[in-house]
């Protein structure tokens, strides 16, 4: 039985991602910052699967409780095999880009909370020489973009930080992988306009699953989605910066 | 929101709610006194009319109501939330030994849905209704209580509820019933018949030994084939039984565009072809439960084939006594009047009696037919079947109407002045609206012909 942490658990990609670990009888410790959605997924799995689930009730901005949530999980499930990182909001870009105070928000629960946690799995795998460390970054965060910059910059922010991190980890056993998924039919999605490139939570969460057994570093999901970020990523910033994107 | 999602399955009639509000959390059910305007749940929409519609009103989207809750392996009671499908949950438990001890004839419908119309299925004459294997449910109500109804707890409202069409508050959970089930497939039996006689002789032969009975008739034919059609009947197959095929691959298919693909050409050669692919008088197969029960959900967005005006479905029970002359009299009507239905099916009810107030299902024969939407030469045609059932003592289903008169309505179902007493008062829908006033509101403006 492994023993798997999953920050922002509630959310729709998350869950998926919580039943395959389930499914194979993981212990997981499924952490959010609201008690009943956590009890609600909780049960989801309890009723479907044959394992063991703690739940925590924590918010990712409470920076000063990250170690303390790393100390709980290790000592509820007896150690700690994975850690998947995937809380996050979307913001409002032409809302938040007015307000400086809006944007340090959005960076510290998209990026400064994620690299903290980040960093503090970092320090107990690397001493335990295992481990993987998962985290949903976005295929926003390969390339600055006007509809989308503030979240695209927190995520491109995450997706370098891991690099940093795999590398420096390269050779202490722990893989670091890297989740960029593009668009996601999900609650943080609901206002926005559907198109062909969506993809279902469902489909996104087995990414992950398999990324993370796999250890893969960097996973687009899904795959097309790495091919259409090496297009964007290859326009000349001259003309790029006219395009409406 | 996109009004595209909250369409009845007819598309027919197009009321657009005054706004949408969707949950996601069985915990975070809103203050359901606190919407300007009156509210209806909608979750999967495959109800055929305006019981799931509530123009310029409030409709609140349970889909995302989707989690499981507990399952007793021992009792095979499950509790889920409210949006769940009955597709999710076969796609669980079927692997695992568990079926629906009832589902109507598509499995992308909620449970809640299952409850508020009470559906009933191939299993009617020895299972009774989807609310006969309901043991609780948790209902929210606008003065803000959350009970438990069950026939223990709060027994009016569980009553009301059941086959309550969504208007004596919001479910948050359904506990039911699974029944156990030796695999996923069927073995199923098909044989033709000529005419309505016929069906009737098959009939009796076949409900004392098959758990599923539902026949196809050909609305077509007239005359000494009146009536003409395929009976199927089947029960679960038993591995030791037989040998079973392998586990079909899910391919779902969706009907590309909105054309009005069906037409009375199209619909004859359809039932020509259909009765005339079987060969032989009784073909036998071993099928899987989504053939079995669900052939029409192998194409998604299949209504769309109607075209834009949408269409309709009638849907009748008449009792015991002169349902042969009944069932008769439709079909002549109906291959008589050259709006020929692409689909049509008939089944006989059992006595099985479930708590549901204002069910639709009693002893008798059913039977639903498929009219292509063509403005107020249909409706006016539904009025001549209309009063055929009244007739005959029959009701119409609500779940499958957008047209039946109130007063008709209010002779089906004399206790709807019991029921209003349930009713939550921040709830309400275009179809009780319709159907608890005097004069027919069909809008006809929206339609282009
Ligand atoms: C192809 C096809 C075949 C069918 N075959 C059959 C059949 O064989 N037998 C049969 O009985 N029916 C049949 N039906 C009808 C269908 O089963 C019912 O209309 C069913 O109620 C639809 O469920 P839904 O989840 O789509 O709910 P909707 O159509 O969205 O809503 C149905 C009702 O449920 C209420 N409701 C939904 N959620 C809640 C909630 N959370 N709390 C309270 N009320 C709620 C709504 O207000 C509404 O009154 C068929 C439909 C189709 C499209």
């Amino acid at each position: 039985m492994k023993k798997i942490m999953i920050f922002g658990a509630v959310s729709a990609i998350a869950q998926e991602t919580a039943k395959l670990f389930a499914r194979d009888g993981e212990h997981l410790f499924l952490v959010d910052m609201n008690l009943g959605r956590l009890e609600a997924l909780r049960d989801d799995i309890l009723a479907r699967f044959k394992t063991k689930i703690d739940i925590y009730e924590m918010n990712a901005l409470d920076f000063d409780k990250h170690q303390e949530l790393f100390d709980k999980a290790v000592q509820t499930m007896g150690g700690l095999d994975a850690v998947l990182i995937a809380h996050g909001t979307l913001p409002d870009q032409t809302k938040t880009q007015e307000s400086p105070e809006l944007i340090i928000r959005e960076f510290n629960i998209n990026c400064v909370s994620v690299i903290s946690l980040a960093s503090i799995a970092a320090n107990y795998f690397v001493k335990k020489k295992e481990g993987c460390i998962a985290v949903i970054s976005s295929v926003a965060g390969d390339r600055g973009r006007q509809s989308n910059y503030i979240y695209g910059a927190a995520k491109g922010g995450v997706t370098t930080f891991l690099q940093g991190l795999r590398n420096r980890l390269a050779h202490s056993g722990v893989s670091v992988v890297t989740i960029k998924p593009g668009m996601v039919d999900t609650p943080m999605t609901a206002h926005l306009p559907k198109n062909p490139l969506f993809a279902k939570p469902g489909d996104i969460g087995k990414g992950i699953y398999k990324a993370m057994l796999s250890g893969k570093a960097v996973a687009y999901l899904p795959g097309y989605w790495r091919l259409i970020m090496t297009i964007i990523k290859m326009i000349p910033e001259g003309i790029f910066k006219k395009m409406k994107l | 929101m996109i009004i595209g999602d909250y369409e009845s399955w007819g598309r027919f009639p197009k009321y657009k709610p005054f706004d949408v509000f969707s949950v996601y959390w069985r915990n975070e059910i809103p203050d359901l006194s606190k919407f300007p305007k009156k509210i209806l749940p909608f979750a999967w929409g495959k109800s055929y009319g305006d019981t799931c519609l509530n123009e310029d009103g409030i409709l609140i989207d349970t889909k995302n109501l989707s989690k499981f809750i507990s399952f007793d392996e021992e009792t095979g009671l499950l509790r889920c939330e409210a949006g769940v499908t009955l597709a999710s949950i076969l796609d669980f438990f079927v692997p695992r030994g568990w079926f629906l001890s009832v589902t109507p004839g598509t499995k992308f419908i909620s449970v809640a849905g299952a409850v508020a119309n009470d559906v009933h299925g191939k299993n009617h004459h020895n299972s009774g209704t989807f609310g006969c294997h309901v043991t609780k449910f948790e209902l929210v109500r606008s003065s803000g209580e959350r009970l438990i109804c069950s026939s223990e707890e709060n027994t009016e409202l569980f009553k009301a509820t059941i086959g309550g069409l969504g208007l004596t508050g919001l479910i948050t959970w359904v506990e039911f019933k699974l029944k156990s089930c030796p695999s996923a497939f069927f073995a199923m039996e098909s044989e033709k018949f000529y005419n309505v006689d016929e069906f009737f002789e098959i009939n009796t032969k076949s409900e004392k030994k098959f758990d599923y009975t539902v026949s196809w008739v050909d609305c077509t034919s007239s005359g000494s084939r009146l009536g003409r059609g395929i009976y199927n009947r089947g029960n679960h197959a038993h591995p030791d039984d037989y040998e079973l095929p392998k586990l079909p691959k899910q391919k779902l298919k969706s009907f590309p565009f909105d054309a009005a693909f069906i037409n009375s050409a199209t619909v004859n050669l359809f039932n020509m072809l259909y009765f005339n692919k079987q060969i032989n008088r009784i073909e036998k197969n071993i099928i899987h439960y989504d053939p079995f029960f669900y052939p029409l959900d192998a194409v998604l967005h299949w209504n769309k084939a109607y075209g834009k005006n949408g269409f309709l479905q009638y849907q009748f029970v008449v009792p015991y006594g002169n349902e042969k002359e009944s069932v008769k009299e439709i079909l002549k009507q109906v291959s008589g009047s050259g709006m020929s239905s692409f689909l049509t099916v008939l089944k006989t009810f059992g006595d099985m009696k479930s708590p549901g107030m204002l069910s639709f299902p009693r002893p008798g024969v059913t039977m639903a037919i498929d009219f292509r939407m063509g403005g107020e030469k249909t409706l006016k045609f539904l009025e001549r079947l209309d009063s055929i059932v009244r007739e005959s003592g029959g009701v119409l289903y609500p779940a499958k109407d957008a047209r039946m008169s109130a007063e008709d309505f209010q002779r089906f179902y004399p206790q709807w002045t019991e029921f209003e007493n349930y009713i939550d008062p921040a709830f309400s829908s275009s179809f009780w609206r319709r159907v608890t006033k005097n004069e027919l509101t069909v809008n006809n403006s929206q339609l282009t012909f």
